[in-house]
C-alpha cells in the first residue's frame, strides 16, 4: 500500500487528534471523581491547643521533644540555623493585638506552643515556582522535599515564620536518626506536617500523643460532632493573624 | 551574528583589564563552590532573615535592566536622534544587568541543580513565575535588537523593519519586569514593610535614576578610555531623566514615610524604625543614613544651575551609590526585621558573600567591557 503526503499528515493529525481527545475525556472523568469523594465528606484538619492546660505544667517540652525525635528534626546551636516544626513563645510575642497592657506578668508570658497554621488559604503555596509546597484536600500543607529548589520564597510569604530553611547539612545534628521517617538535606525548606505519616497509619500526630497534659486535640474541623468542634462551641479561642485572610487550622483556647 | 571576532582584538590595555576582571570571576567562582558544598550557611543569612544581599542586588539590577526604556523610548518611539549613538549602550547594559539577574536568583538557590524544576512545573500563581517570563524575553528582547542595529551599521544597511516593532514591544516590557519584581514583595500579607501599593512605582523611579546614573558614568569613561562620544546632548538629556527619577523616588519615600508613621501602625512602623534608628542591632542604620545624605547631596548637585554640569559625574556617582545602598541591600533586609514574631536577628554579608557578589558584578563587567568594545569598533570602522 502507497501514502501519499497528503494522506500521510491527514492520519497524522487525526491520531494526534484521537490521542488529544482521550487525555481531556480521562482528565474530566477523573476530575469529576475526585470532585464527587471531596463534596461527600469534607475534612479539614485541625488542632485545638488549650493554653490554660499548657500553663499547669510550666517549663513541660514533652510535645517538642516527641516531634524533634520522630521527625529527624536536627538541634543546631547556631540559633540563626535552627530547623523547628513545633517550638514555644512567650504569649506577649505570640498575640501581640491581644494584649491589655495590664495583664499580669505570668499570664503574658504564658509559653504558646507554635507550629504550622496549615491556613485554609496558605500564601506559601501561592508563591511556590515549583508547587513543592501544596495544600491537600483534607487541609494539611506538604512540602515536597525532592522538588524544593529551596528560593526561600515561602519563608518570605508565611507570615508565622513557621518554616525552616536547612542552612547547612542537618544529618550530622541527629542526635538519633528516626529510620521510619526521612532525613532531609542542606539548602531545602521544611516545617510541620500534622504528621501526615502517622496519620496514615491511624495514628493521632506525635505532639498530641505526647503531651501529659491533653494540651493538644486534633481532628476534623468540617466535622461538627468532632472533638475540636465541640471545645470550639463553647470556649473563646484565638487563632494567629486571622486578619490576613489565611484562616488558620490551628486555635488557641485561653 | 554576535560579531564577537571584534572582541578578541584588543590593545594591551584591553586585555589586562579583562584579566583583572576575569580574576574577581574566578575568586567568586571560588565561593560559589564552597556555598555549594557547606550550603548557604557561609552567608549572613538565618531563618529570620532568609533573603539577604543576593536578593537585593537581584532587586537593583531589574532596575538598571529596565531603564534602558528611557532610552528607547526617546529614540523609538519619538524619533529623537540625539539617543542614535546612546540608546544601543543602554540595550547592551540591560542585557548584562539581566544576566547578572539571573546569577544574583542562581546563587541564592539552596537547590540549584534542580532550576529547571520552574519550568518542569510551572506555577502560574507564583509571581516567580512571571519574573522568569518577563526577565527571560527581556534579555532576548534585548540581545535580538542590540545586535541585528549593529549588524545593519556594519552592512551600512537599514536596520530591518520588524526591528522597530520590537523596540517598541520592549518598552512596556521593561515596565512590566520591574513591576512584576516589585509585586514579588507588594503581594505578601505578613511583610508589613513591603505590602504597599507605592512599591511598583517606587521602584521604577528608582530604575529610572539608577540606570541612567550608571549609563552616563560609562559614556564619560567610553569617552575618556576609547574616544567614544555618545553625544553631548544625549548625555545632557540622560542627566535630566535621572534628575527627575531620583526627585520623584526621594519623594515616593517621603509619602511612604509619612504614611507610616502619621498613622503610626506599629507593624508598619517597626520597619523604619529597624533601618533608620541608630544603636543596637540595627547595623543597617548608618548605612540607610549613608544613603540618605547621598540622596539629597546628588539632589542639591543635579538641581543646582551652576553646578549640574560641572559636577555631574560626582552627582552620578551620589545618585548611584544611594540607591545601591537603598534599594541594594536596605530594601530586602528592612522586610525581615523585625521578624513576624518581633525578633530582630543581626545581618552582616559574610566574606562568602560578599566576594560572590563582586564575582557576578565581574560578570557584568567583563560582557560590558566586550559588548562596548564591539560597538565602538563597529562605529569607528563604518565612520571612518
Amino acid at each position: 500500500m502507497k501514502i501519499t503526503r497528503k494522506e500521510f499528515l491527514r492520519l497524522t493529525g487525526l491520531s494526534l487528534l484521537a490521542g488529544g481527545a482521550m487525555q481531556v475525556v480521562r482528565a474530566i472523568g477523573q476530575g469529576g471523581t475526585a470532585a464527587r469523594a471531596a463534596a461527600s465528606q469534607p475534612v479539614r484538619l485541625g488542632m485545638v491547643i488549650d493554653l490554660s492546660k499548657c500553663r499547669e505544667k510550666d517549663g513541660c517540652n514533652e510535645c517538642i521533644h516527641a516531634c524533634n525525635t520522630t521527625h529527624n528534626i536536627p538541634q543546631i546551636a547556631n540559633r540563626a540555623h535552627e530547623v523547628k516544626w513545633i517550638w514555644t513563645e512567650p504569649f506577649g510575642t505570640v498575640f501581640p493585638s491581644a494584649q491589655t497592657g495590664y495583664a499580669e506578668q505570668s499570664y503574658t508570658k504564658v509559653q504558646v506552643p507554635l507550629m504550622c497554621n496549615h491556613c485554609a488559604e496558605p500564601p506559601c503555596t501561592r508563591v511556590c515556582p515549583t508547587r513543592a509546597t501544596w495544600k491537600r484536600d483534607d487541609g494539611i500543607v506538604m512540602m515536597d522535599w525532592h522538588r524544593c529548589i529551596g528560593c526561600r520564597y515561602c519563608i518570605a510569604a508565611c507570615p508565622y515564620g513557621s518554616r525552616s530553611f536547612n542552612w547547612q547539612d542537618p544529618r550530622p545534628a541527629i542526635a538519633s536518626i528516626n529510620p521510619d521517617f526521612p532525613t532531609r538535606t542542606k539548602g531545602i525548606v521544611e516545617k510541620c506536617n500534622f504528621c501526615e505519616e502517622r496519620l496514615a497509619r491511624g495514628m493521632k500526630p506525635a505532639c498530641v500523643e505526647a503531651c501529659p497534659q491533653g494540651v493538644f486535640t486534633f481532628g476534623n474541623l468540617a466535622d461538627p460532632e468532632s472533638e475540636p468542634r465541640d471545645l470550639l462551641r463553647s470556649r473563646f479561642a484565638l487563632q494567629r493573624e486571622p486578619e490576613l485572610g489565611t484562616g488558620p487550622s490551628v486555635y488557641y483556647l485561653m | 551574528m554576535f560579531m564577537m571576532e571584534k572582541a578578541l582584538k584588543g590593545s594591551r590595555r584591553y586585555w589586562i583589564w579583562l584579566s583583572c576582571v576575569t580574576c574577581f570571576i574566578a575568586v567568586g567562582l571560588c565561593f560559589y563552590l564552597r556555598q555549594l558544598d557547606q550550603g548557604l550557611g557561609i552567608t549572613g543569612l538565618s531563618r529570620d532573615v532568609s533573603w539577604g544581599l543576593y536578593i537585593a542586588q537581584f532587586t537593583f539590577f531589574v532596575g538598571v535592566a529596565a531603564s534602558a526604556v528611557m532610552l528607547v523610548l526617546p529614540y523609538y518611539l519619538h524619533d529623537d536622534m540625539h539617543f542614535a549613538r546612546i540608546t544601543i549602550l543602554g540595550e547592551f547594559l540591560a542585557i548584562a544587568a539581566v544576566v547578572m539577574c539571573i546569577l544574583f536568583i542562581f546563587v541564592d538557590l539552596g537547590q540549584p541543580a534542580r532550576v529547571l524544576n520552574i519550568i518542569r512545573y510551572p506555577s502560574p500563581r507564583s509571581l516567580m513565575f512571571w519574573d522568569m517570563i518577563s526577565l527571560g524575553g527581556y534579555l532576548l528582547l534585548n540581545v535580538i535588537i542590540a545586535f541585528a542595529t549593529l549588524r545593519a551599521e556594519r552592512e551600512e544597511t537599514r536596520p530591518p523593519q520588524w526591528m522597530k516593532a520590537l523596540a517598541l514591544i520592549s518598552i512596556p516590557w521593561a515596565i512590566s519586569i520591574h513591576t512584576v519584581t516589585a509585586f514579588l514583595y507588594s503581594g505578601l500579607a505578613g511583610r508589613s514593610f513591603w505590602l504597599t501599593a507605592i512599591l511598583a512605582p517606587r521602584f521604577l523611579a528608582s530604575a529610572f535614576s539608577s540606570g541612567p546614573a550608571l549609563l552616563i558614568l560609562l559614556c564619560l569613561a567610553l569617552r575618556r578610555l576609547a574616544r567614544y562620544d555618545a553625544g553631548e546632548e544625549a548625555i545632557r538629556k540622560l542627566a535630566v531623566i535621572m534628575t527627575y527619577a531620583m526627585a520623584i523616588n526621594v519623594f515616593f519615600v517621603l509619602v511612604e514615610v509619612f504614611t507610616v508613621f502619621y498613622a503610626a501602625i506599629p507593624e508598619h512602623a517597626v520597619h523604619f524604625e529597624y533601618l533608620y534608628l541608630l544603636g543596637g542591632a540595627h547595623t543597617l542604620a548608618p548605612w540607610m543614613w549613608i544613603s540618605a545624605l547621598c540622596a539629597i547631596a546628588a539632589l542639591a548637585i543635579l538641581l543646582t544651575p551652576a553646578w549640574r554640569s560641572r559636577w555631574l559625574p560626582l552627582g552620578c556617582v551620589l545618585v548611584f551609590g544611594s540607591l545601591w545602598l537603598e534599594k541594594g541591600l536596605g530594601l530586602i533586609v528592612g522586610g525581615f526585621e523585625p521578624s513576624p514574631l518581633g525578633e530582630v536577628t543581626p545581618y552582616v554579608p559574610t566574606l562568602p558573600e560578599w566576594s560572590i557578589v563582586a564575582g557576578i558584578w565581574a560578570v557584568g563587567v567583563f560582557l560590558i567591557t566586550m559588548f562596548f568594545k564591539i560597538t565602538v569598533s563597529v562605529r569607528k570602522e563604518a565612520e571612518g
